[in-house]
């Protein structure tokens, strides 16, 4: 079953999973600044803020990835712009991130009791102050198991930027596999090597979940 | 930027788009019907009191949960036809489509079971309940219920995740969507088309989720939970 498949297929797939890596970092990355400023919008006291806030993340949670990486690998090459590949899947990873980090991060905030915002406006702190000294050091610390959960679909997904041509783990797999044709074999490393990477995400996540809750029980 | 959209040109194609949402809607309302059932089995199992029925499925659930549904289909689509089992390519999306929603399924009403207080079980117990009852109006129903709003968002990322299938080029919406641009050449204006599509029929599940939690939780109100 594995004649045919050497050492240089391994290698070329592990580099696939360097590049996936990468932009799942990357993705993060972005995804997190932007996802912060979705979160302020979402949260914000000026209500059409919140309302345009509110229609980008049920759009981007209500259509597949899939089709937001169409829209701006085709949509880009219209207004001209040529953007290497790696930087075309960034962005919509990106994007996508930004959306489901900020919901989630809003829900934190908004999980940190209604008390703990009016004392600190009784102190006449100022709405960022209140914001960066008051709210967000509680709300991090219940922000992290759901965040870090995030970032298992979030290694998961970059396997969609396979469909625009960046080669990454799954279009490394596809393109060994179209000359070797063995789909067992080589998705099965493929998939093997997506786990060795979630499963521990997933299981810090639960870990951190547990931590949080102990209080609670 | 001078780039003259042309939404017309798409119009010809209007019946294909519809069959394209409709064949994503089968897809979907098949593989969640089985793997809601495939997920209660396999919470149940997680419970069992067997070690190697417990681990066998909690292998499947790992493993289905921290790998990309697209290589999930691509190892059993081609997988299934390198050694000679060949099917239509709609049997294997719905098929690879309900192992995956199975472990997430799983996955959430195991995590509503562990919620249900033993006070309650020990109670059904001593008012002399089967087991079989225990099961489905103390520990299935109550915790389906309680979960019910993170399975249906799990449901309609399922449906989202029906796209992946067109890389297998299966004939569901953005399957469609990839032959419509082939033809048209209008592939921005196609995709900004069925995403909107996409975000219809997402509105549409959950009024529907929303419509059979309705008929089928009449005690919903006393827990607190929205649905």
């Amino acid at each position: 079953m594995t004649d045919g498949f050497t050492i240089n297929h391994l290698v070329y797939l592990l580099h696939g999973l360097v590049w996936t890596v990468v932009l799942s970092a990357l993705a993060f990355a972005l995804g997190g600044v932007a996802g912060f400023f979705v979160m302020l919008a979402r949260t914000s006291t000026m209500r059409w803020l919140r309302r345009l806030s509110l229609v980008y993340v049920q759009i981007i949670q209500g259509t597949p990835l899939l089709i937001l990486m169409f829209v701006i690998y085709f949509g880009l090459g219209v207004i001209g712009i040529e953007l290497p590949p790696l930087m075309a899947a960034g962005v919509g990873m990106m994007i996508y991130s930004s959306a489901y980090l900020g919901e989630i991060w809003r829900g934190c905030v908004e999980s940190v009791p209604r008390t703990q915002f009016e004392a600190a406006e009784c102190l006449a702190l100022t709405r960022w102050q209140v914001l960066v000294d008051v709210i967000l050091p509680q709300a991090m610390r219940i922000a992290t198991p759901p965040t870090v959960g995030f970032m298992v679909q979030l290694v998961k997904n970059t396997s969609l930027a396979s469909v625009v041509g960046f080669v990454e783990l799954t279009r490394a797999a596809q393109v060994i596999n179209n000359s070797l044709f063995q789909p067992f074999l080589i998705f099965g490393i493929a998939a093997a090597f997506y786990f060795c990477v979630c499963y521990p995400l997933s299981v810090w996540s639960r870990s951190l979940e547990r931590k949080l809750n102990v209080g609670r029980r | 930027m001078n780039y003259q959209f042309d939404f017309e040109a798409l119009l010809p194609y209007w019946q294909s788009f519809l069959q394209g949402a409709v064949t994503t809607i089968e897809m979907t309302v098949v593989a969640v019907a089985v793997g809601l059932v495939i997920g209660v089995l396999c919470a149940i199992a997680r419970r069992s009191a067997y070690l190697w029925l417990r681990l066998a499925v909690g292998i499947y659930i790992e493993i289905v949960r921290n790998t990309p549904f697209i290589v999930q289909i691509f190892f059993i689509f081609f997988g299934l036809s390198s050694i000679g089992l060949t099917m239509p390519v709609f049997f294997a999306s719905v098929f690879a489509m309900v192992i995956n929603v199975g472990a997430y399924t799983a996955e959430i009403v195991r995590a509503g079971m562990e919620a249900v207080h033993p006070g309650q079980i020990e109670a059904a117990e001593a008012l002399g309940l089967s087991r079989f009852q225990i099961y489905r109006d103390i520990i299935l129903m109550p915790s389906i219920e309680r979960v019910y709003p993170a399975l249906t968002s799990q449901f309609i990322l399922m449906m989202l995740s029906t796209s992946i299938t067109s890389q297998i080029s299966a004939e569901d919406l953005t399957g469609v969507a990839n032959n419509i641009q082939s033809y048209t050449f209008r592939s921005f204006e196609t995709y900004i088309v069925i995403a909107a599509i996409y975000l219809v029929i997402t509105y549409l599940l959950r009024f529907g989720f929303h419509a059979i939690a309705l008929a089928i939780f009449p005690r919903r109100r006393k827990l607190g939970t929205p649905l």
